[in-house]
Protein backbone atom coordinates (compact mmCIF):
# COMPACT_ATOMS: atom_id res chain seq x y z
CA UNK A 1 0.00 0.00 0.00
CA UNK A 2 1.52 3.70 -0.87
CA UNK A 3 1.38 5.91 1.54
CA UNK A 4 3.48 8.36 -0.10
CA UNK A 5 2.23 10.87 -1.96
CA UNK A 6 3.06 13.85 -4.52
CA UNK A 7 1.76 16.91 -4.38
CA UNK A 8 0.95 18.79 -7.36
CA UNK A 9 2.79 21.85 -9.10
CA UNK A 10 5.54 21.81 -6.15
CA UNK A 11 7.81 19.35 -7.79
CA UNK A 12 11.41 21.16 -9.77
CA UNK A 13 12.27 17.67 -10.79
CA UNK A 14 15.45 17.92 -9.21
CA UNK A 15 16.04 13.77 -8.53
CA UNK A 16 17.07 14.14 -4.79
CA UNK A 17 14.17 11.42 -4.34
CA UNK A 18 16.13 9.44 -7.08
CA UNK A 19 19.50 9.84 -5.71
CA UNK A 20 18.28 8.68 -1.86
CA UNK A 21 15.43 6.11 -2.96
CA UNK A 22 16.45 2.84 -2.08
CA UNK A 23 14.69 0.96 -4.16
CA UNK A 24 14.39 2.27 -7.65
CA UNK A 25 11.16 3.36 -7.24
CA UNK A 26 10.65 6.97 -8.73
CA UNK A 27 11.15 7.58 -11.85
CA UNK A 28 12.16 11.20 -13.19
CA UNK A 29 12.11 12.75 -17.01
CA UNK A 30 12.39 16.32 -17.95
CA UNK A 31 9.63 17.50 -16.22
CA UNK A 32 7.48 14.51 -15.07
CA UNK A 33 7.72 12.60 -11.94
CA UNK A 34 6.32 8.76 -10.84
CA UNK A 35 6.25 7.10 -8.03
CA UNK A 36 6.84 3.26 -8.82
CA UNK A 37 3.87 1.95 -6.06
CA UNK A 38 5.19 -2.11 -7.02
CA UNK A 39 8.93 -1.21 -5.72
CA UNK A 40 8.06 1.80 -2.73
CA UNK A 41 8.19 0.38 0.59
CA UNK A 42 7.27 3.76 1.99
CA UNK A 43 11.17 4.18 4.40
CA UNK A 44 10.69 8.21 3.38
CA UNK A 45 13.86 8.94 2.77
CA UNK A 46 12.55 11.08 -0.55
CA UNK A 47 10.30 12.93 1.79
CA UNK A 48 13.14 13.82 3.71
CA UNK A 49 15.04 15.01 1.08
CA UNK A 50 12.89 16.53 -0.88
CA UNK A 51 14.19 20.78 -1.19
CA UNK A 52 10.59 21.75 -1.99
CA UNK A 53 8.39 19.92 0.20
CA UNK A 54 6.73 18.19 -2.61
CA UNK A 55 6.65 14.38 -1.58
CA UNK A 56 4.81 13.64 1.71
CA UNK A 57 4.10 10.76 3.79
CA UNK A 58 0.26 9.97 5.06
CA UNK A 59 -0.96 7.46 7.10
CA UNK A 60 -3.08 5.96 4.72
CA UNK A 61 -3.22 5.21 1.19
CA UNK A 62 -2.78 7.86 -1.47
CA UNK A 63 -3.58 7.93 -5.29
CA UNK A 64 -1.34 11.00 -6.17
CA UNK A 65 1.59 9.31 -7.72
CA UNK A 66 2.48 11.64 -10.65
CA UNK A 67 3.15 14.90 -11.59
CA UNK A 68 3.69 16.57 -15.02
CA UNK A 69 4.22 20.02 -15.88
CA UNK B 1 22.83 8.67 -36.53
CA UNK B 2 24.48 5.65 -36.98
CA UNK B 3 23.31 2.19 -36.30
CA UNK B 4 25.39 1.88 -33.12
CA UNK B 5 28.41 3.72 -31.76
CA UNK B 6 31.72 2.39 -29.47
CA UNK B 7 30.52 4.94 -26.79
CA UNK B 8 27.06 5.85 -25.77
CA UNK B 9 27.19 8.95 -23.22
CA UNK B 10 24.26 9.23 -21.02
CA UNK B 11 23.61 12.83 -19.62
CA UNK B 12 25.59 16.15 -21.30
CA UNK B 13 26.55 17.86 -18.18
CA UNK B 14 30.04 18.80 -17.85
CA UNK B 15 31.13 15.08 -16.93
CA UNK B 16 29.60 13.80 -20.32
CA UNK B 17 30.72 16.49 -22.56
CA UNK B 18 33.99 15.45 -21.05
CA UNK B 19 34.02 12.03 -21.30
CA UNK B 20 32.18 12.25 -24.78
CA UNK B 21 35.47 15.04 -25.74
CA UNK B 22 37.97 12.70 -24.74
CA UNK B 23 37.13 9.65 -26.18
CA UNK B 24 35.57 11.44 -29.46
CA UNK B 25 39.00 12.53 -29.37
CA UNK B 26 40.78 9.77 -29.74
CA UNK B 27 39.03 8.71 -32.93
CA UNK B 28 36.07 6.73 -31.60
CA UNK B 29 32.51 7.23 -32.58
CA UNK B 30 30.15 8.70 -29.59
CA UNK B 31 26.96 9.76 -28.95
CA UNK B 32 25.54 11.66 -25.74
CA UNK B 33 21.79 10.99 -24.99
CA UNK B 34 20.53 14.59 -23.07
CA UNK B 35 16.82 14.17 -21.44
CA UNK B 36 16.48 17.36 -21.34
CA UNK B 37 15.87 19.64 -24.62
CA UNK B 38 18.64 21.93 -23.78
CA UNK B 39 21.95 21.31 -22.84
CA UNK B 40 23.35 23.60 -19.32
CA UNK B 41 19.74 24.17 -18.37
CA UNK B 42 18.14 24.00 -15.94
CA UNK B 43 21.47 25.71 -13.69
CA UNK B 44 20.75 23.19 -10.05
CA UNK B 45 24.30 24.67 -9.19
CA UNK B 46 26.31 27.42 -6.79
CA UNK B 47 28.30 27.78 -9.88
CA UNK B 48 31.61 28.54 -8.19
CA UNK B 49 35.01 26.95 -9.69
CA UNK B 50 38.76 27.01 -9.00
CA UNK B 51 40.84 28.77 -11.55
CA UNK B 52 43.63 26.12 -12.05
CA UNK B 53 40.60 23.42 -12.14
CA UNK B 54 39.25 25.35 -15.09
CA UNK B 55 42.95 25.82 -17.04
CA UNK B 56 43.16 21.87 -17.15
CA UNK B 57 40.71 21.60 -19.57
CA UNK B 58 40.33 25.12 -21.61
CA UNK B 59 40.85 28.44 -21.86
CA UNK B 60 38.88 30.86 -19.53
CA UNK B 61 36.49 32.48 -21.50
CA UNK B 62 34.77 35.92 -20.63
CA UNK B 63 31.43 35.00 -22.08
CA UNK B 64 30.69 32.36 -19.46
CA UNK B 65 32.30 33.92 -16.27
CA UNK B 66 30.44 35.88 -14.49
CA UNK B 67 33.04 37.44 -11.78
CA UNK B 68 36.35 36.18 -11.06
CA UNK B 69 36.68 35.54 -6.98
CA UNK B 70 39.50 36.56 -4.65
CA UNK B 71 38.28 36.46 -1.35
CA UNK B 72 36.28 34.14 0.50
CA UNK B 73 33.89 35.81 3.67
CA UNK B 74 33.03 32.88 6.24
CA UNK B 75 30.06 34.20 8.39
CA UNK B 76 29.51 32.79 12.02
CA UNK B 77 26.16 32.03 13.20
CA UNK B 78 26.75 35.32 15.59
CA UNK B 79 27.31 37.23 12.53
CA UNK B 80 31.01 37.52 12.45
CA UNK B 81 32.44 37.66 9.62
CA UNK B 82 35.86 36.36 8.58
CA UNK B 83 37.74 37.40 5.44
CA UNK B 84 40.39 35.67 3.80
CA UNK B 85 42.29 36.99 0.42
CA UNK B 86 43.74 34.41 -1.97
CA UNK B 87 46.71 34.89 -4.25
CA UNK B 88 44.67 32.25 -6.54
CA UNK B 89 41.25 33.20 -8.30
CA UNK B 90 38.20 31.19 -8.59
CA UNK B 91 35.33 32.01 -10.87
CA UNK B 92 31.60 31.96 -10.60
CA UNK B 93 30.59 30.76 -13.98
CA UNK B 94 27.44 31.15 -15.87
CA UNK B 95 26.34 27.24 -16.39
CA UNK B 96 24.30 27.70 -18.99
CA UNK B 97 26.93 29.35 -21.06
CA UNK B 98 29.93 26.88 -19.84
CA UNK B 99 27.85 23.64 -19.95
CA UNK B 100 26.98 24.64 -23.63
CA UNK B 101 30.30 25.16 -24.84
CA UNK B 102 31.90 21.70 -23.33
CA UNK B 103 28.91 19.83 -25.16
CA UNK B 104 30.15 22.17 -28.48
CA UNK B 105 33.98 20.88 -27.87
CA UNK B 106 32.62 17.38 -27.45
CA UNK B 107 31.19 17.85 -30.50
CA UNK B 108 33.81 19.28 -32.47
CA UNK B 109 35.57 16.48 -31.78
CA UNK B 110 33.01 14.29 -33.43
CA UNK B 111 30.78 13.81 -31.06
CA UNK B 112 27.33 13.03 -31.81
CA UNK B 113 24.86 14.82 -29.68
CA UNK B 114 20.52 13.97 -29.23
CA UNK B 115 18.35 15.92 -26.95
CA UNK B 116 15.05 14.87 -25.24
CA UNK B 117 16.04 11.53 -25.42
CA UNK B 118 15.22 9.75 -22.04
CA UNK B 119 17.03 6.96 -21.26
CA UNK B 120 14.92 4.40 -19.96
CA UNK B 121 16.41 0.90 -19.61
CA UNK B 122 20.11 -0.72 -20.58
CA UNK B 123 20.21 -3.60 -22.82
CA UNK B 124 22.76 -6.24 -21.52
CA UNK B 125 23.79 -9.70 -23.04
CA UNK B 126 25.53 -12.32 -20.68
CA UNK B 127 25.90 -9.76 -17.60
CA UNK B 128 27.15 -7.02 -19.89
CA UNK B 129 26.41 -4.00 -21.11
CA UNK B 130 25.59 -3.73 -24.61
CA UNK B 131 23.54 -0.45 -25.37
CA UNK B 132 20.56 1.37 -24.16
CA UNK B 133 16.64 1.79 -24.40
CA UNK B 134 15.34 4.89 -24.70
CA UNK B 135 12.40 7.41 -25.22
CA UNK B 136 12.65 10.36 -28.04
CA UNK B 137 9.70 11.83 -29.17
CA UNK B 138 7.12 9.05 -27.92
CA UNK B 139 8.66 6.62 -29.78
CA UNK B 140 10.91 3.70 -27.79
CA UNK B 141 13.76 3.16 -29.33
CA UNK B 142 17.53 1.12 -29.00
CA UNK B 143 20.97 1.50 -29.84
CA UNK B 144 24.06 -0.73 -28.77
CA UNK B 145 27.41 0.63 -27.90
CA UNK B 146 30.45 -0.93 -27.04
CA UNK B 147 30.95 1.10 -24.01
CA UNK B 148 27.99 2.97 -21.99
CA UNK B 149 29.31 6.03 -19.91
CA UNK B 150 26.41 6.81 -17.28
CA UNK B 151 26.69 10.99 -16.35
CA UNK B 152 23.11 11.02 -15.58
CA UNK B 153 23.27 13.05 -12.13
CA UNK B 154 22.18 13.03 -8.97
CA UNK B 155 19.26 11.50 -10.24
CA UNK B 156 21.09 8.66 -11.76
CA UNK B 157 19.29 5.04 -12.68
CA UNK B 158 21.77 3.54 -15.16
CA UNK B 159 24.03 2.45 -12.42
CA UNK B 160 21.83 0.27 -10.51
CA UNK B 161 20.16 -1.34 -13.56
CA UNK B 162 23.86 -2.89 -14.31
CA UNK B 163 23.76 -4.35 -10.53
CA UNK B 164 25.97 -1.43 -9.29
CA UNK B 165 24.65 -0.11 -5.02
CA UNK B 166 24.61 3.77 -6.49
CA UNK B 167 21.55 5.34 -3.70
CA UNK B 168 22.75 7.77 -1.47
CA UNK B 169 22.21 7.60 1.75
CA UNK B 170 19.39 10.59 2.75
CA UNK B 171 22.18 12.16 5.32
CA UNK B 172 24.79 12.77 2.65
CA UNK B 173 22.44 13.88 0.00
CA UNK B 174 22.50 17.82 0.36
CA UNK B 175 18.96 18.93 -0.31
CA UNK B 176 19.33 22.83 -2.24
CA UNK B 177 17.69 25.67 -2.81
CA UNK B 178 19.00 28.33 -4.75
CA UNK B 179 17.99 31.45 -6.37
CA UNK B 180 19.31 33.84 -8.84
CA UNK B 181 18.63 37.23 -7.37
CA UNK B 182 18.86 40.64 -8.35
CA UNK B 183 20.01 44.19 -5.95
CA UNK B 184 22.48 42.15 -4.02
CA UNK B 185 24.56 44.91 -2.84
CA UNK B 186 27.55 42.54 -2.15
CA UNK B 187 31.29 42.56 -2.88
CA UNK B 188 31.88 41.38 -6.40
CA UNK B 189 34.63 39.45 -6.05
CA UNK B 190 33.70 37.71 -2.57
CA UNK B 191 31.96 34.35 -2.05
CA UNK B 192 30.08 34.30 1.18
CA UNK B 193 29.43 31.33 3.24
CA UNK B 194 26.97 31.36 6.03
CA UNK B 195 27.01 28.66 8.35
CA UNK B 196 24.86 27.98 11.84
CA UNK B 197 21.64 25.73 12.89
CA UNK B 198 19.81 28.26 11.71
CA UNK B 199 20.44 29.13 8.58
CA UNK B 200 21.65 25.89 7.18
CA UNK B 201 22.27 22.80 9.08
CA UNK B 202 24.62 20.44 8.61
CA UNK B 203 25.54 22.63 5.31
CA UNK B 204 26.37 25.95 4.68
CA UNK B 205 24.34 28.66 3.00
CA UNK B 206 26.18 30.33 -0.19
CA UNK B 207 25.89 33.80 -1.59
CA UNK B 208 28.50 33.75 -5.38
CA UNK B 209 28.30 37.10 -6.68
CA UNK B 210 27.40 36.91 -10.27
CA UNK B 211 28.28 41.08 -11.33
CA UNK B 212 26.01 43.84 -12.15
CA UNK B 213 24.29 43.28 -8.66
CA UNK B 214 23.30 39.81 -9.05
CA UNK B 215 23.52 36.40 -7.29
CA UNK B 216 23.49 32.74 -7.18
CA UNK B 217 22.53 32.17 -3.61
CA UNK B 218 21.74 28.91 -2.32
CA UNK B 219 21.89 26.42 0.64
CA UNK B 220 21.89 22.84 0.84
CA UNK B 221 20.58 20.74 4.43
CA UNK B 222 21.05 16.89 4.97
CA UNK B 223 18.33 14.84 4.66
CA UNK B 224 18.50 14.52 8.52
CA UNK B 225 17.80 18.60 8.53
CA UNK B 226 15.13 17.88 5.82
CA UNK B 227 12.96 15.64 8.02
CA UNK B 228 12.13 18.33 10.44
CA UNK B 229 12.21 21.38 7.66
CA UNK B 230 12.85 21.97 4.23
CA UNK B 231 15.92 23.53 2.02
CA UNK B 232 13.32 26.28 0.71
CA UNK B 233 12.02 27.21 3.80
CA UNK B 234 15.52 28.09 5.51
CA UNK B 235 16.37 29.80 2.26
CA UNK B 236 12.86 32.23 2.33
CA UNK B 237 13.75 32.80 5.84
CA UNK B 238 17.15 34.10 4.81
CA UNK B 239 16.08 35.73 1.88
CA UNK B 240 13.24 37.87 4.10
CA UNK B 241 15.68 38.44 6.42
CA UNK B 242 18.76 40.04 4.41
CA UNK B 243 17.67 40.54 1.08
CA UNK B 244 13.70 41.37 1.54
CA UNK B 245 13.54 43.64 -1.77
CA UNK B 246 15.93 41.34 -4.47
CA UNK B 247 13.51 40.26 -7.32
CA UNK B 248 14.55 36.77 -8.18
CA UNK B 249 15.24 35.87 -11.76
CA UNK B 250 15.49 31.73 -11.39
CA UNK B 251 13.99 29.66 -8.33
CA UNK B 252 15.35 25.85 -8.29
CA UNK B 253 15.91 23.08 -6.34
CA UNK B 254 18.81 20.63 -6.58
CA UNK B 255 21.00 17.56 -4.86
CA UNK B 256 24.51 17.13 -4.06
CA UNK B 257 25.47 13.73 -3.16
CA UNK B 258 27.86 15.13 -0.40
CA UNK B 259 30.03 11.36 0.03
CA UNK B 260 32.78 9.57 -1.01
CA UNK B 261 32.68 7.96 -4.42
CA UNK B 262 30.59 4.91 -5.27
CA UNK B 263 32.55 1.44 -4.16
CA UNK B 264 31.97 0.49 -8.02
CA UNK B 265 32.19 3.09 -10.59
CA UNK B 266 32.52 0.29 -13.44
CA UNK B 267 30.92 -2.85 -14.63
CA UNK B 268 31.16 -4.74 -18.01
CA UNK B 269 30.00 -2.48 -20.71
CA UNK B 270 29.20 0.30 -18.25
CA UNK B 271 31.10 3.52 -16.36
CA UNK B 272 29.90 6.07 -14.05
CA UNK B 273 31.03 9.85 -13.93
CA UNK B 274 30.60 12.80 -12.25
CA UNK B 275 27.46 12.93 -10.10
CA UNK B 276 26.48 9.74 -10.81
CA UNK B 277 29.47 8.03 -9.55
CA UNK B 278 29.20 10.50 -6.76
CA UNK B 279 32.61 12.01 -7.85
CA UNK B 280 31.82 15.29 -5.73
CA UNK B 281 33.89 16.53 -3.72
CA UNK B 282 32.15 15.95 -0.16
CA UNK B 283 33.27 18.70 1.65
CA UNK B 284 32.68 21.75 -0.87
CA UNK B 285 29.79 20.04 -2.51
CA UNK B 286 31.87 21.21 -5.49
CA UNK B 287 30.51 18.88 -7.96
CA UNK B 288 31.70 20.78 -12.07
CA UNK B 289 35.90 19.95 -11.75
CA UNK B 290 35.58 16.68 -10.55
CA UNK B 291 33.10 15.49 -12.73
CA UNK B 292 35.17 16.81 -15.32
CA UNK B 293 38.26 15.22 -14.03
CA UNK B 294 36.15 11.89 -13.87
CA UNK B 295 34.42 12.37 -17.22
CA UNK B 296 37.69 12.63 -18.49
CA UNK B 297 39.39 10.01 -17.32
CA UNK B 298 36.07 7.76 -17.98
CA UNK B 299 35.99 9.03 -21.64
CA UNK B 300 39.97 8.30 -22.55
CA UNK B 301 39.99 4.98 -21.07
CA UNK B 302 36.71 3.77 -23.05
CA UNK B 303 38.26 5.34 -26.11
CA UNK B 304 41.49 2.87 -25.69
CA UNK B 305 39.25 -0.28 -24.33
CA UNK B 306 37.58 0.11 -27.63
CA UNK B 307 40.32 1.00 -29.75
CA UNK B 308 42.72 -1.90 -28.20
CA UNK B 309 39.03 -4.32 -28.25
CA UNK B 310 40.21 -5.00 -25.23
CA UNK B 311 36.61 -4.56 -23.03
CA UNK B 312 37.53 -5.59 -19.76
CA UNK B 313 40.04 -2.50 -20.00
CA UNK B 314 36.95 0.21 -18.80
CA UNK B 315 37.66 -1.63 -15.35
CA UNK B 316 40.90 0.03 -15.00
CA UNK B 317 38.54 3.17 -14.04
CA UNK B 318 38.22 2.96 -10.73
CA UNK B 319 41.39 2.95 -9.48
CA UNK B 320 42.74 5.56 -12.59
CA UNK B 321 39.87 7.84 -10.01
CA UNK B 322 41.18 6.88 -7.05
CA UNK B 323 44.32 7.53 -7.53
CA UNK B 324 43.37 10.66 -9.15
CA UNK B 325 40.92 12.10 -6.49
CA UNK B 326 38.85 9.21 -4.93
CA UNK B 327 40.91 8.94 -2.04
CA UNK B 328 41.37 12.63 -1.57
CA UNK B 329 37.37 12.78 -1.09
CA UNK B 330 37.98 9.88 1.71
CA UNK B 331 39.70 12.12 3.79
CA UNK B 332 36.90 15.58 2.63
CA UNK B 333 34.51 13.36 3.79
CA UNK B 334 35.94 12.49 7.20
CA UNK B 335 36.20 16.38 7.45
CA UNK B 336 32.99 17.24 6.53
CA UNK B 337 31.67 14.77 9.11
CA UNK B 338 34.00 16.52 11.85
CA UNK B 339 33.05 20.19 10.59
CA UNK B 340 29.43 19.40 10.47
CA UNK B 341 29.20 18.30 13.91
CA UNK B 342 30.11 21.48 15.24
CA UNK B 343 27.62 23.32 17.35
CA UNK B 344 27.11 27.54 16.43
CA UNK B 345 29.32 28.09 20.03
CA UNK B 346 32.05 26.36 17.79
CA UNK B 347 31.75 28.19 14.68
CA UNK B 348 31.51 31.35 16.84
CA UNK B 349 34.55 30.92 18.61
CA UNK B 350 36.58 29.80 15.99
CA UNK B 351 35.70 32.94 14.12
CA UNK B 352 36.65 34.85 17.17
CA UNK B 353 39.97 33.42 17.36
CA UNK B 354 40.80 33.87 14.15
CA UNK B 355 39.78 37.40 14.24
CA UNK B 356 42.71 37.78 16.69
CA UNK B 357 45.25 36.89 14.36
CA UNK B 358 46.59 39.81 11.83
CA UNK B 359 44.78 40.74 9.23
CA UNK B 360 47.53 39.73 6.44
CA UNK B 361 48.19 36.51 7.76
CA UNK B 362 44.64 35.17 7.64
CA UNK B 363 44.66 32.49 5.27
CA UNK B 364 43.14 29.23 5.14
CA UNK B 365 45.62 27.56 6.54
CA UNK B 366 45.38 29.62 9.73
CA UNK B 367 41.85 29.36 9.31
CA UNK B 368 42.17 25.74 9.54
CA UNK B 369 44.73 25.78 12.16
CA UNK B 370 42.47 27.77 14.34
CA UNK B 371 39.99 25.46 13.74
CA UNK B 372 42.00 22.65 14.67
CA UNK B 373 42.41 24.17 18.25
CA UNK B 374 38.64 23.71 18.69
CA UNK B 375 38.84 20.10 17.27
CA UNK B 376 42.13 18.61 17.60
CA UNK B 377 40.53 14.98 16.52
CA UNK B 378 40.53 16.58 12.83
CA UNK B 379 44.62 17.39 12.88
CA UNK B 380 44.81 13.68 11.74
CA UNK B 381 42.28 14.08 8.34
CA UNK B 382 43.79 17.48 8.19
CA UNK B 383 47.29 16.26 8.09
CA UNK B 384 46.85 13.68 5.53
CA UNK B 385 44.88 16.10 3.08
CA UNK B 386 48.25 18.67 3.23
CA UNK B 387 50.54 15.27 2.79
CA UNK B 388 48.31 14.56 -0.76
Amino acid sequence: MLMIEILPGKCDFCGCCVGVCPEDAIELKEAEIRIIEELCTNCCKCVWSCPFETLKFNKKETTRLEFES
Amino acid sequence: MKAEYDVIVVGAGPAGSMAARFAAEKGVSVLILEKDRDVGYPVRCGEAVSKAGIEEFLRPDPKWIASSIDKFSLISPDGSEVIIQFSETGYILERRVFDYELAKMAASCGAEILTRAYVSGLITEGGRVTGVKYQFRGEEKQLRAKVVIAADGVESRLGRWAGLKTYVDFRDMESCAQVTASNIKVDPNTCYFYFGKDVAPEGYLWVFPKGNCSANIGLGVSGLTGKKRSAVSYLNSFMEKNFPDAPTLTSIAGGVPCSVTLERISAPGIMLTGDAARQVNPLSGGGIISGMIGGSIAGRIAAEAVISNKPDYIMTYDKAWNDRLGRRHEIFNRIKNGIYNFSDEKFDSIAHSFLKVSKDKRTLGSLFRTALFNQPSLLLDVAKVFLG
